[in-house]
């Protein structure tokens, strides 16, 4: 990786965040109607940052990821919001602005490993092809670069012709990020990059994605359904349910003082890891069908304590006021590299919780 | 919705519906209708005129009555052997798959090789020693036809196995045959259909060409023969297109509407071959060229906008039914 | 290589199949073909070549499984018996030199419309929704809905007879004779033009059907967006990330349906006086020419099997994951 430049750093502009993604509104035409399957979604990325979506299966995280990069398929269209990348509207790109930009800027790590990598063709050429076509490289610089890059995540380089069907899983999710990281992109997107894999593989993959992000300095965009994960490894967690954001909060503070009872409701139904041993509670229910959501609060059916107004008005995002944030973040306030603007702050769309907690609009 | 209500409201399935319709109409009054087809009515090779609209052959018979006489045989022979060939692959497919183990090997060995033999040949050689006619055929065209069904049949039984309802079935203590028959069977039903609709082309077309290498019955008149005659009597050196034009558009016209059908039965089952159209059209109507990148409307939601109401509902409310 | 031996495992046993097919036909067909093949025989035979065609036919009294020994052993030295058409030339020398012809053209026109139906197969597929897609699918299935002969004769007329552009008849023109000169290759390969061009128009239509289909799976594979995403350029997506994967299922299909366009391109030869099987297979079920008709049976299946093992050889080849 030494010959190619740090991420783009030099354009940094201080204050402005790296990903900014505002009011994303993604529907898919069924023949039954169209379902908005993400609803007004915002989300910043800083530097460095590393931002956590989190939401049960079939929320809109994976939708959300990849509208931003806008490489959803049909019957997909984004029918609204904005999204922008170090200033650049990534909304009004054309087909040939967004071929180089995308993996340039923002590399992808897709759900499942084992389909991202083409059957037919050897790892070496999976990552030679996007480096020869980004970079003015010949195709023997271009497989030298592979090797390194699987190196870099530690695969020996006689792989560079073996083909996918004969690494271990573990080892495709790696070529996976080591194809991702061929360009030495600013941002990634990871979505859910361990789950199809055991848990000792998982340990050892995320320490390695913590370990590159010290040493190349990129950012995340981390998209898993594994809560205790995100306190891990995410400055900022955000919380999605039915294609709608209902919390986001710094990790620790989501943590220690969660708002939302679709939020606490995940949070137990994930055994801690060290803290003393809980009895694990589902959410009673299952998600909704998002052809026809429930109307207000899209959780209201599943909530223990929904009141009358959460069938009838959608609950905004707001920011708690600074008392009730005071009460958990007392440790927070020294972290250096602050993320931007409301990124701090803790943000619910909840009726019941802006009624306790006092709060003020956005 | 029912598969057979989905296959009415696709539009390849209506083409190759009437189309078939139309023959199958044909094949049944038509003969009625038109003049004895083997009988010398008028000048031998005389071409289409007002009163034998598609000409005489070289021994002056009419052309049309030829034609619409030639498709009862041929029909008929296609769907006979169509449903025979079909229960055929169906017993042989869901015996091999539900049982397994050496009769699963025996079976599938079976198919398979029948699979791989050319069939011509071996339905020349057979017919060749079996007395011409159209039962003859029939049983060649049965015997040369049914592994297809039986491999692909098989396969779908494999994965039903695998299904709970089977499962609940064999823990119930229900019999074999019930369940073959009665739990699986009654799940493939696409299967069936275009298991019979594909040995129905192959039929009516092996027949047209075993009739063609004069196997079958040469005084009948069929779809088969009528070809058979004209190219012995040098329909091409005479330069009498017209003995041979009419069977030949007619075999075509049929198998055409049988493999529009099953086109269409496939974009039921497998949905990704189902048209974008749709989405194309509500992209379209808000003036964004599809590509590969996602398309943005920035219009509010879909649903008040006018796109979906006005070029895409019709489609969408059709699939929908 | 297992995968290879394997398949050849199961291409003996078809072949195994086959012959005994052959051998058990004639013993139980209703009528008495074996009888009336006595009589036309009778004194034109010398007597050990009659006792073979004894043999062959059923006719002598020893018990069934010695007969099907010796059916097998002249099998294996390469006996088919004697022809009638033909008499009294043996059965094995009639077929050699028309199955070259054969497979020159069934092998000529089958390639071609593979790979022609593929190619249009990938494009639609790539195009959806445009107006190649729209066009091309239809009407290749109407082509391919007439019989491969009807086609020849189309062709025939059209291009041959009345356009006068192309021979009518034969697989080369009468004042050359075979041999590997270019004049000869050129002009046998100016014959083959409307019998092996009307076997591509009338199988087209299977192969891009069957390439779309699979495409279209394969085009909403992850590979896929994330080639895509890579920003490759559309060419390398296409080709080397879409096709190269929706070609495996083809190439199976491929070789199971090589039997199928090959009994087709045998009636495309009668209508050429082509001087390959079908021509020959035609000969003999004019003149009832039994011997002929079940050599001509065994020679075209072993050429089937021997294709599809070459398609397997193929396919090792494209698909890494048989490999290991
Ligand atoms: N092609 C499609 N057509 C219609 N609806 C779709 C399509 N793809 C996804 N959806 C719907 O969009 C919603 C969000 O799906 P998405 O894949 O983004 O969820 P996810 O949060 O990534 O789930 P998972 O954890 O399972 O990956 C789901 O309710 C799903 O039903
Ligand atoms: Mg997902």
């Amino acid at each position: 990786m030494s010959s190619t430049p740090p991420p783009a750093a030099s354009r940094a502009r201080p204050g402005e965040p790296l990903l900014s993604v505002r009011d994303l509104c993604v529907e898919y035409v069924t023949p039954t109607g169209p379902v908005r399957a993400v609803d007004r979604v915002s989300f910043e990325i800083g530097r460095g940052q590393v931002f956590g979506l989190a939401g049960e299966s079939g929320s809109g995280k994976s939708t959300a990821a990849m509208a931003a990069m806008r490489l959803l398929q049909p019957p997909a269209v984004i029918t609204g919001g904005e999204v922008h990348y170090e200033g650049r509207d990534v909304l009004a790109m054309g087909e040939d602005e967004l071929r180089a930009f995308r993996w340039k800027e923002i590399a992808l790590v897709f759900q499942s490993a084992m389909n991202a990598l083409n059957p037919v063709l050897t790892v070496g050429a999976q990552i030679a092809d996007v480096i020869e076509r980004h970079e003015n490289v010949s195709s023997a610089q271009a497989l030298e670069r592979a090797a390194e890059l699987l190196a870099l995540v530690g695969i020996e380089s006689s792989r560079l012709r073996s083909y996918p069907h004969q690494l271990s899983g573990g080892m495709r999710q790696r070529v996976v990020i080591a194809i991702a990281l061929a360009l030495n992109p600013p941002l990634l997107f990871m979505d859910e990059p361990t789950t199809a894999l055991d848990v000792v593989v998982q340990k050892e993959i995320l320490q390695q994605i913590a370990e590159l992000k010290e040493r190349l300095g990129f950012s995340i965009l981390f998209i898993t359904h594994d809560l205790s994960l995100m306190l891990e490894f995410c400055d900022t967690v955000g919380i999605l349910y039915a294609g709608r954001l209902c919390e986001v909060a710094p990790a620790k503070e989501l943590f220690a003082n969660p708002q939302h009872p679709y939020t606490r409701g995940l949070m137990r139904s994930f055994p801690e890891l060290h803290g003393p041993k809980q009895r694990i509670e589902g959410i009673p229910g299952s998600p909704p069908d998002m052809r026809s959501p429930p109307s207000g609060c899209r959780f209201h059916p599943r909530c223990s304590v929904a009141i009358p107004v959460c069938d009838q008005e959608q609950p905004q995002l707001i920011t708690l006021a600074a008392p009730a944030l005071a009460r958990a973040v007392g440790a927070e306030t020294d972290t250096p590299d602050a993320p931007v603007g409301q990124q701090r702050g803790h943000r619910v769309a909840c009726h019941v919780a802006a009624q306790t907690a006092g709060s003020s609009d956005v | 919705m029912s598969f057979f209500r989905q296959l009415l409201s696709n539009r390849k399935a209506n083409i190759g519906l009437t189309l078939l319709g139309v023959f199958v109409l044909i094949a049944t009054i038509g003969p009625y209708l038109v003049r004895d087809a083997s009988e010398f009515l008028t000048t031998p090779l005389s071409p289409p005129d007002s009163e034998f609209w598609l000409g005489s052959t070289s021994q002056g018979q009419d052309v049309f009555a030829q034609t619409i006489v030639g498709a009862r045989t041929s029909l008929l022979i296609g769907f006979l052997v169509g449903i025979v060939v079909v229960a055929i692959g169906a017993t042989v497919g869901i015996a091999a798959g539900f049982f397994g183990g050496w009769v699963d090997d025996v079976l599938s060995l079976l198919t398979n090789v029948f699979l791989i033999i050319p069939g011509l040949p071996l339905a020349v050689v057979l017919a060749a020693y079996l007395e011409a006619g159209p039962v003859s055929i029939a049983f060649v065209l049965i015997l040369t036809g049914w592994a297809w069904n039986a491999r692909v049949i098989r396969a779908q039984t494999l994965s039903l196995r695998r299904k709970d309802f089977v499962a609940a079935a064999i823990v119930a203590g229900e019999s074999r045959l019930r369940i073959m028959f009665f739990e699986i069977l009654p799940n493939m039903t696409s299967l069936i259909v275009s298991g019979f609709i594909g040995a129905t082309v192959y039929a009516i077309g092996a027949q047209v060409g075993l009739e063609f290498l004069a196997l079958g019955d040469v005084s009948k008149v069929t779809w088969g023969t009528n070809l058979y005659w004209a190219a012995n009597n040098q329909a091409l050196l005479t330069e009498s297109w017209w003995t041979i034009v009419p069977t030949g558009v007619c075999v075509a016209l049929v198998g055409f509407a049988l493999v529009m059908i099953n086109f269409a039965i496939d974009e039921i089952t497998n949905p990704r071959l189902r048209s974008e159209g749709g989405w194309k059209a509500v992209v379209r109507a808000a003036g964004v060229t599809p590509g590969f990148s996602t398309p943005v409307l920035r219009r509010g939601s879909l649903a008040d906008s006018n796109a979906l109401a006005d070029s895409s509902a019709p489609a969408l409310s059709k699939e929908a039914s | 290589m297992t995968y290879i031996l394997r398949r050849l495992g199961f291409y003996l046993i078809a072949a195994w199949v086959s012959l005994t097919l052959n051998f058990f036909i004639p013993r139980f067909a209703p009528g008495d073909p074996a009888s009336a093949l006595q009589a036309r025989f009778q004194g034109k035979l010398e007597p050990s070549a009659m006792a073979a065609m004894k043999v062959a036919f059923g006719l002598t009294d020893e018990p069934l499984h010695v007969q099907y020994f010796t059916y097998v052993k002249n099998l294996l030295r390469g006996d088919l018996g004697t022809s009638i058409a033909y008499f009294p030339a043996p059965v094995s020398e009639v077929i050699g030199k028309a199955l070259l012809w054969t497979l020159f053209l069934a092998g000529l026109a089958v390639l071609v419309s593979f790979a022609l139906g593929t190619l249009l197969g990938i494009l639609t597929a790539w195009k959806r929704g445009s107006w190649l897609d729209s066009v091309a699918p239809p009407t290749f299935i109407f082509l391919g809905a007439f019989p491969y002969f009807w086609m020849a004769m189309l062709l025939l007329y059209a291009l041959g007879f009345v356009g006068g552009w192309f021979p009518l008849l034969h697989a080369h023109s009468s004042h050359l004779s075979p041999s590997l000169s270019l004049e000869f290759i050129g002009d046998a390969l100016y014959h083959a033009v409307l019998p092996a061009g009307s076997i591509v128009i009338a199988s087209l239509g299977g192969w891009l059907l069957s390439m779309r289909n699979t495409m279209i799976g394969v085009l909403s594979e992850d590979y896929i967006t994330m080639a895509q995403a890579k920003g490759l350029s559309e060419r390398r997506v296409m080709l080397h990330y879409a096709a190269r994967n929706a070609l495996l299922p083809n190439v199976t299909g491929f070789g199971m349906a090589l039997g199928f366009v090959l009994s087709g391109s045998l009636l495309t030869e009668i209508v050429f006086s082509y001087p390959g099987q079908g021509y020959l297979l035609f000969e003999a079920v004019k003149s009832q020419d039994y011997p002929l008709m079940q050599g001509l049976f065994l020679s075209i299946t072993v050429a089937v099997l021997a294709a599809n093992w070459l398609v397997d050889i193929a396919y090792v080849w494209l698909d890494p994951r048989t490999r290991s």
